[in-house]
């Protein structure tokens, strides 16, 4: 399942990392946010939403020289150069995350942002859209977000361009023990 | 036809930017499509849409209500709405009430049908399309082109012209960078706005949810950063069942834009916290204007299956030749056609229905099985019914229907023509005629037709069995020598023919100019004439008077309130055949041995639109062409139109014409010397295109080539 979600979400232009655990998630995330420029340049940040991955570690220490700031505005979210969110699930057959995004929060930091990080245990991927809908029925949730790739257009003259309103870049990290 | 609307068509055709783009769109359209459907069972999942959608509109009443209800209890403020002065004032109230200023939208056609922003700004509020493509229109103060790409028919020129105006700064074309302007621009609209407007393109009944289907990310702010939502939802986007979403989220991406699915696809189930901590203010607005009407016939209900996917504009021939703003109005193609009829007016459809040649394509590939061509023929037989038939085709029609009245005109006609026919050609017509002539010559008509000299046709004696020809007029007057191949080839086959002469014109074209009394009584002509002797099969060699023996006859009847006379046409219908499918029959039958060591040389195959798509027979003549020895080199789009659609040719040769020009072009790059289908009509038109380009490629009917293939 894992190949064909990554094959799919690549083919519509997402990046996907797959790690054991989250120590080394952890890792390429912060390594992202260096490369970014969010670590080091002035008054630049990252919004990280509330998430179980973020269970037992020490915010403190990541956000220390990181640009990871934890309290989500949207006035934060408006300048976050990233968005880092943990999604419910993947769906295989479309490359497709689904995230439980009732929470504003969730909204802000993979709406706003030009680059979303969004994170994924492996084990929550599941065949189709069928079976997502039952694991995460609307009627539990005020708001659902599928999410395919990076915002995207053809509307003119049907060059398909990406980034337009939505993030640019949607980097797809699955965590193995999560 | 008005001068406005025929100059309109002139315009777009002439425009090469407009027919280039949309040209190279239609052909990749055609390929991303196939590949998104690779691995799905397509005819399964439309005909789930079919059932779900379909169902909704027969209880639209008590589907609403349900939706309603769940809606409320989750906090949404639910407002039916009748027509579009309801939705826009609901909408200037709330602003008003609520103190709004500035309002953002995410790309609605529900809005657009109702000409929303016109009144918003009416009432002082500023209004932002957020949409890339509806940005560009409402920055360009025209109408979409296109219901999913509503700007295609501009090109990034015009677009760094428009944003140029609105940034104050000469942009380049470059769209990568037209794209960031967009972002740039608009950002802080959707962060200052108080109100967002969405349409939807589902609405769930029994969880009242929304289904928004998005790829830029727009719809997601829209629905998120201003504390308001209002969502303009036609009734017909309603289903009851949450599983009934998952066919539509399988069919809309793919069929639109060749997607699995598109970026962005939001579920909304009532109320959602603001980024101040409040809840949000949804309102829905359930807004019927015409369709618990269109529900309510039993013909146009079907339309209201429609999930607005576009690809009936996709796959049109006329579409990628006129584009959106021929048609007049906010829908536009196929389903926009009958979608005008309702929202607008059955008069403002009378026009742009006379666009559609009945090729079949959009009935093909509709995700909601909605026979569209079907729909536009009763929107013509409408106008008909309500107008009358223009004053030229009420003098031919009332000709058509007196066998011996049309059957002497078309023989004086063979005697009138003798000075301009050479070559079973007619190059130039003199006068108002010469428009016929000026891009394909005509066929002459036979100094005899097909109904005389098969008097003189010796058939062998004593053949055990029996069929009818039905020639058709094409065959019965111009070519008669393909009849007579029929007749030749099926003697082999130990089968008499014989030719009623009782029959007449098949209707079609009445029937397609929505004259149906006049059709009907066609129909009752050949029934009566073709039942007369106890033959085995009817066999007609024309796919489009094919179709009218298997299936319209009955159709028209119906329509006519002449009921009494089904049975014998259903009776007809069973023996109906047409002439490549029964000589596979017969060949697979062993009755019909193929001579050995012949050769055909290389051929390509043109589908006729009937043949293919109606009788579905298009392969029974490829297999015989094979064992006749021909090699078949297959064109480019050999399914698409070649313009002719019976009298299409004659009431539209501005979209007849480069239609042909296309089949012409694709049929040579094959490199094939002959070109070959199933209809004489298409023969006719392809065949009298090439001749009037002097190009020396054959066209021929499969019967001309197989007269010989047979022991």
């Amino acid at each position: 399942m894992f190949a064909s979600f990554k094959a799919r979400a690549e083919s519509v232009s997402a990046e996907v990392h797959r790690f054991a655990g989250k120590p080394a998630a952890l890792q390429f995330i912060l390594s992202l946010l260096a490369k970014e420029g969010v670590s080091s340049a002035p008054g630049a940040h990252a919004l990280w939403s509330s998430c179980r991955f973020l269970d037992g570690l020490d915010r403190a220490s990541i956000a220390k020289d990181s640009g990871v700031r934890f309290e989500v505005t949207r006035e934060l979210a408006a300048t976050a150069r990233v968005g880092i969110s943990q999604v419910a699930l993947g769906i295989a057959d479309t490359g497709t995350l689904a995230m439980i995004a009732t929470a504003v929060e969730e909204r802000l930091v993979s709406s706003l942002p030009p680059i979303h990080v969004a994170l994924l245990a492996t084990a929550a991927l599941v065949p189709d859209l069928a079976t997502a809908l039952k694991r995460l029925p609307p009627k539990d949730h005020a708001c659902l977000s599928l999410i395919t790739g990076p915002s995207r257009t053809a509307d003119i003259e049907r060059v398909l361009t990406i980034g337009v309103h939505g993030p640019g870049r949607l980097i797809i990290v699955c965590v193995d023990d999560l | 036809m008005r001068k406005e609307f025929r100059k309109s068509i002139e315009k777009a055709v002439a425009d090469p930017i407009l027919t280039g783009s949309l040209g190279r769109f239609s052909e990749s359209y055609r390929v991303s499509r196939a590949n998104a459907y690779a691995g799905v069972d397509f005819e399964a999942v439309r005909n789930r849409i079919a059932a779900a959608k379909g169902s909704a509109a027969s209880h639209i009443e008590e589907v609403a209500a349900e939706f309603t209800r769940n809606a409320t209890a989750r906090g949404a403020r639910v407002f039916r709405a009748n027509s579009p002065e309801a939705v826009r004032e609901y909408i200037v109230n709330l602003a008003a009430e609520r103190g709004v200023k500035k309002i953002v939208k995410s790309k609605s056609m529900a809005t657009e049908e109702i000409h929303l922003n016109k009144r918003l700004q009416e009432a002082g509020i500023e209004v932002k399309e957020t949409d890339l493509g509806e940005w560009i229109i409402q920055l360009a103060g025209q109408r979409p082109s296109h219901m999913v790409m509503p700007a295609i028919h501009l090109t990034k020129e015009q677009v760094a012209d428009l944003f140029s105006k609105e940034v104050g700064e000469r942009l380049s074309s470059d769209i990568p960078r037209l794209v960031k302007i967009a972002r740039e621009q608009l950002r802080p609209k959707f962060l200052e706005a108080d109100l967002g407007i969405t349409g939807a393109n589902i609405a769930v009944a029994e969880t009242g949810t929304l289904v928004l289907v998005t790829n830029e990310g727009n719809g997601r702010l829209v629905t998120t950063l201003p504390n308001i939502h209002v969502a303009v939802v036609g009734v017909e986007k309603l289903v009851e069942k949450l599983d009934d979403v998952v066919p539509i989220l399988t069919a809309l991406p793919r069929s639109a834009t060749g997607q699995l699915l598109t970026s962005y696809v939001s579920f909304i189930t009532g109320q959602t916290p603001n980024t101040d901590g409040s809840d949000k203010e949804l309102h829905i607005i359930l807004m019927d204007n015409h369709r618990t009407e269109m529900a309510a016939d039993p013909r146009f209900k079907e339309a209201l299956q429609c999930i607005r996917c576009a690809s009936c504009l996709n796959v049109c021939p006329v579409y990628r030749l006129v584009g959106g703003h021929v048609f007049g109005k906010v829908y536009t193609g196929g389903i926009g056609t009958i979608l005008t009829a309702w929202f607008d007016a059955l008069k403002n459809a009378a026009e742009i229905q006379s666009l559609c040649i009945q090729c079949g394509n959009c009935k093909e590939v509709c995700p909601a099985r909605i026979d569209i061509p079907a729909l536009i023929l009763e929107v013509r037989r409408r106008v008909v019914t309500e107008r009358g038939l223009p004053f030229v085709q009420k003098a031919i029609f009332s000709v058509v229907n007196d066998r011996r009245m049309f059957h002497s005109m078309l023989r004086a006609a063979s005697l009138a023509q003798k000075p301009f026919a050479k070559g079973g050609y007619i190059r130039h017509l003199p006068m108002f005629l010469g428009k016929l002539t000026n891009y394909r010559s005509l066929p002459a008509i036979a100094e005899r037709p097909l109904r005389d000299t098969i008097l003189e046709l010796e058939q062998p004696e004593g053949l055990a069995e029996k069929a009818a020809i039905y020639a058709g007029c094409l065959i019965d007057f111009a070519y008669p020598q393909m009849g007579e191949q029929v007749v030749r080839i099926l003697n082999k086959a130990g089968i008499e023919v014989i030719f009623p002469q009782g029959q007449t014109c098949c209707g079609a074209a009445a029937r397609y100019s929505g004259a149906y009394e006049v059709a009907a009584q066609n129909a009752a002509d050949n029934i009566k004439a073709l039942l007369e002797q106890d033959v085995s099969y009817v066999v007609c060699a024309c796919p489009t008077c094919t179709v009218a023996l298997k299936k319209d006859f009955g159709d028209m009847l119906e329509a006519a309130g002449r009921k009494e006379l089904i049975p014998q046409a259903q009776a007809l219908a069973a023996k109906s055949v047409d002439f490549s499918t029964l000589v596979a029959k017969l060949v697979a039958e062993g009755r019909l041995t193929f001579k050995q060591g012949q050769d055909l040389g290389k051929l390509t195959y043109h589908d006729s639109c009937h043949f293919k798509r109606t009788l579905h027979a298009e392969k029974a003549p490829r297999e015989l062409l094979t064992k006749a020895g021909g090699a078949i080199s297959e064109m480019a789009e050999a399914d698409m139109c070649c313009g002719m659609g019976g009298s299409y040719t004659l009431k539209m040769p501005k979209l007849s014409a480069p239609m042909l020009q296309r089949k012409l072009k694709n049929i040579e790059a094959t490199g094939a010397a002959t070109a070959v289908t199933d209809c004489p009509g298409c023969r006719m038109q392809i065949g009298g295109g090439f001749d009037s380009q002097g190009k020396s490629i054959q066209v021929k009917h499969t019967v001309e080539l197989l007269a010989d293939a047979f022991e």
